[in-house]
């Protein structure tokens, strides 16, 4: 089980599209810099296929320091939440089957 | 923000780079993404965010329609954990 990096994507980039390197490494970041931006400002990245960028509005909720066991209060915030799109959860569902037959 | 907008942003930002190749990055990004997904390998995107799978395990559903139970089998399901910078970028007032 490997981890893949920008470094694997932006290879890939190179060796199927003939990208030349710092074309493929420039265009990765861009990728993910440009759904950073959309989501910062508040707004929902939709990719068909993949999945589906949500942001959620979370109230203020109480919470613990879990060393000294002392409450103190997680603020309001925005968090990013993402939804697998249907191609992405059937292509996982088909690592299930190797895994549990 | 959709995939084709995600495109033309794209264009916008590599105005060197002809639109053929950037619409074929993007596929290419988003493929190899769920290749690796499919095969259990974790995804790192520093700054960004890290995609792995969670195991859900089997459980008795219901037909919604007839109220009927139906066995459910263990699966995994994609999970993503926004990485800091993120987190902190959409957190700001």
């Amino acid at each position: 089980m490997g981890s893949l990096t920008k470094a694997d994507i932006s290879e890939r980039l190179f060796e199927e599209l003939g990208l030349n390197k710092r074309e493929a490494k420039e265009v990765v970041e861009s990728f993910f810099e440009e759904i950073r931006e959309s989501l910062s400002a508040n707004e929902q990245v939709k990719l068909s296929g993949f999945g589906n960028f949500d942001l959620r509005d979370k109230r203020e909720r109480p919470g613990r320091n879990p060393k000294t066991g002392e409450e103190v209060p997680i603020s309001a915030r925005r968090v990013v939440t993402f939804k697998p799109g249907q191609k992405l959860k059937e292509k996982v569902e088909m690592y299930t089957d190797l895994q549990t037959h | 923000m959709t995939k084709s907008e995600l495109i033309e942003r794209l264009v916008a930002r590599h105005p060197d780079m002809p639109i053929k190749d950037v619409e074929a990055a993007v596929k290419t990004i988003l493929d190899h993404m769920s290749e690796a997904l499919a095969r259990g390998d974790r995804i790192e995107i520093r700054g960004f965010g890290s995609f792995s799978l969670h195991f859900r395990a089997p459980r008795v559903g219901r037909n919604p329609k007839t109220g009927e139970s139906v066995p459910l089998g263990p699966k995994f399901v994609p999970h993503f954990k926004p990485g800091k910078e993120l987190r902190d970028q959409v957190n700001v007032d």
